[in-house]
């Protein structure tokens, strides 16, 4: 498995003008990120009244993400600390305003004006320390300090993430919830280590209906509780599920694939997420010998 | 960049007690056409300061807004105000120049519209 981007340049060397071309030219990365951003806009739970609203898109990239928020009607703000990626969202014509710079710097604007923020697969750059200026606690601290300000009372923010492992996720946490923010972690397909995905979501203001943390996705796409959930404070959950990998040696029986490994395998495809044909009375059956 | 965007941006230097507004210096500004949204246009308007947007309008070359903040009622039926409003915020896009701190005089330049908007080691 190839190394984390996080862990071989700082983001701003990462993404230079060839990783930048990958986000235009590879259709998987696209569709990745426009259902990680579309997800990143329902949780956003912003209200059904057909009101554009004016939103932040941290680590805005590309533009891939904030496309999608032009297309469901919103203005937005971008930030990026790359300029080659921003060079490609130029390309793109992109409906929000660009700018460049470091979250990790504070994001410098007016207390109580934005009404939502996305982030799509950036946030877990605070954590490494690419200067040795860069101490990534104070990072994480004006990073999360600027944007609780520069939110709107009752706003949210989405950022969905790849922490390297649970404590990486325990720092982003802890420094959300100093900040003020409540909330907790939204965890999509825990089962599956391919299509797992994260999703802080982080709510300005005082408790109240609007800030019940939903639940993630499972099976079939429908919503699951997670495994395990900790510090259970009042709309404070904070669900932490650890990964459980399916187990990698089945007990094959010796008479070959019989029915009820069959029906397991599948089980655990579906809970992947994965589409898989209904169980029915023809499931591995035996076929005749020509197949 | 659009003054949308500028009337939400401050100056984040270390020690700057109020970097808001950023002085706009122009070399280039070009109008870009949008569709008109009111609901939009009504949500937004408590959010903005009036003052800075003003002065920004008038350094981007754009006369027509009025110095007061005009009543929220005349945003529900007057649409030549609208339309206005609607220009100076969304239709005109600062190209080229800078973004400069009020207190610390400290310039941000503005390329092919994205302010770069890093900040030295010595500033944060």
């Amino acid at each position: 498995m190839s190394s984390r981007p996080e862990l071989q340049a700082p983001p701003e060397i990462f993404y230079d003008d060839t990783e930048a071309r990958k986000y235009t030219s590879s259709s998987r990365i696209a569709e990745i990120q426009t259902k990680l951003s579309e997800r990143a806009l329902e949780l956003l739970a912003l209200p059904d009244d057909g009101v554009p609203r004016l939103l932040l898109d941290i680590g805005c990239g590309s533009g891939l993400s904030g496309e999608t928020i032009t297309e469901n009607g919103h203005q937005w703000i971008g930030l990026d600390i790359s300029q080659s990626m921003l060079n490609v969202a130029l390309e793109k014509e992109v409906e929000g305003d660009l700018l460049l710079g470091d979250m990790g710097q504070g994001l410098g604007l007016r207390p109580g004006v934005i009404d939502g923020a996305i982030s799509i697969s950036a946030v877990q750059w605070l954590c490494n320390a690419d200067k040795s200026s860069h101490e990534p606690r104070l990072r994480l601290k004006a990073f999360f300090g600027s944007l609780y300000r520069c939110l709107a009372r009752g706003a949210r923010a989405v950022l969905q993430v790849y922490p390297e492992n649970l404590a990486q996720r325990e720092l982003i946490l802890s420094y959300a919830m100093r900040a003020g923010f409540a909330g907790g972690v939204v965890v999509d397909f825990p089962h599956s280590t391919k299509s797992r995905k994260e999703y802080l979501v982080l709510t300005c203001g005082p408790p109240s209906l609007s800030t019940t943390i939903p639940n993630g996705k499972g099976e079939d796409g429908e919503s699951c509780s997670d495994d395990e959930s900790s510090g259970d404070e009042e709309n404070q959950t904070v669900c932490i599920s650890d990964r459980h990998r399916p187990r990698k040696k089945q007990k094959i029986n010796k008479r070959g694939k019989a029915r009820e490994w069959v029906l397991r395998k599948k089980e655990q495809m579906r809970r992947k997420g994965n589409v898989v044909p209904p169980d029915t009375k023809y499931t591995a059956r035996k076929r005749k010998s020509r197949f | 960049m659009r003054l949308l965007t500028h009337n939400m941006l401050s100056s984040n230097i270390k020690g700057v007690t109020n970097g808001f507004p950023l002085r706009i210096e122009v070399e280039k500004v070009v109008e870009k056409q949008v569709e008109i949204n009111h609901d939009f246009l009504r949500n937004i308007f408590p959010k903005i300061d009036w003052k800075a947007f003003f002065d920004a309008s008038r350094v981007m070359g754009y006369a027509e807004l009025p110095e007061e903040a005009p009543e929220p009622l005349v945003l529900e039926s007057d649409l030549e105000f609208l339309r206005k409003f609607h220009h100076a915020l969304l239709e005109l896009h600062l190209e080229e120049g800078a973004l400069v701190c009020p207190e610390t005089g400290r310039k941000f330049p503005v390329n092919k519209g994205i302010p770069n908007m890093l900040l030295h080691e010595d500033e944060v």
